[in-house]
């Protein structure tokens, strides 16, 4: 492929760098210094090119990582407060309010219903899937 | 009237190594993950910003669609590239590129500014290529 570099190239990858420092080190103890540390950028700076990319500041970012993979975890036989702390939160009432005010339920009701679902899944998988292709799979048994 | 459209089908070499992709590289959103036997699942993944739109990564086996043959023909179609599949956007196109390309996505075309936008070209793990599009 003949790259052609587009304008403020640096720029832009270092600031994926801090994107993808999040996504990986996102269940550690892990702050704005040493966000913005990886992309060597002033944490002003840094703050309002993530945000203009991203659409979210750094911190609200860090949130949001670790609330999709706490919905992950859930799915799985995982205590709510094991999730919890394997996503990155030091403190139960902080990851369920901020879970209940972005899911909508509480960590424990998102569980039991995805446990559900998961379950019904297993049970009945032609309700899951368009009339099509249910009735292609029927006929091909 | 045709309302709206809730499925689309891409065809896949390997679901698990489609799931890779999709999910851990794409950042898609898994919908449905049911059971179709021991070659398939039924497995569908959205876009973030887009749950109402459910892409099926549906396996080339012989069976509930293809024959033996027919499948054959497929696969190798797929894995020589000749499917392109849709346009997915994006906000940043640069900073999704650069994200991509970290993952190991394979283009083959970098971003560009063209008359309708800025296109970047980007295969899936099996072949299968799609526009990435962010509008001006």
């Amino acid at each position: 492929m003949n790259e052609e570099l587009y304008p403020k190239v640096y720029l832009y990858r270092r600031i994926v760098q801090s994107k993808l420092f999040i996504d990986a080190n996102f269940s550690e103890n892990i702050d704005l210094d040493c966000i913005s540390e990886q992309a060597s950028f002033s944490k002003f700076h840094f703050i309002r090119i993530f945000k203009k990319i991203y659409g979210k500041a750094p911190h609200k970012y860090l949130s949001y990582v670790r609330l999709e993979k706490a919905k992950e975890l859930l799915k799985e036989d995982i205590s709510v407060t094991e999730v919890c702390f394997a996503v990155g939160f030091d403190s139960l009432s902080s990851f369920t309010g901020l879970f209940k005010r972005s899911v909508g339920q509480t960590p424990l009701a998102y569980q039991l219903q995805q446990h559900h679902l998961k379950a019904e899944t297993a049970r009945a998988p032609l309700k899951f899937i368009p009339n099509c292709y249910a009735g292609r799979k029927n006929k091909s048994k | 009237m045709v309302s709206r459209m809730s499925h689309v089908s891409v065809y896949v070499l390997d679901q698990g190594s489609a799931y890779d992709f999709y999910v851990k590289k794409l950042g898609f959103q898994v919908r449905t993950d049911a059971p179709m036997g021991p070659k398939m699942r039924w497995l569908t993944v959205s876009p973030p910003d887009q749950p109402d739109l459910e892409i099926t990564l549906l396996p080339i086996v012989e069976g509930m669609i293809f024959t033996k043959e027919t499948a054959e023909q497929m696969r190798k179609l797929v894995k020589s590239g000749t499917f392109g599949f849709g346009v997915f956007e994006c906000k940043d196109i640069y900073a999704t590129y650069e994200e991509l390309k970290a993952k190991g996505v394979e283009f083959s075309k970098a971003p560009k500014k063209e008359f309708y936008g800025i296109e970047a070209l980007f295969k899936d793990d099996s072949g299968n290529w799609f526009s990435l599009g962010q509008k001006k």
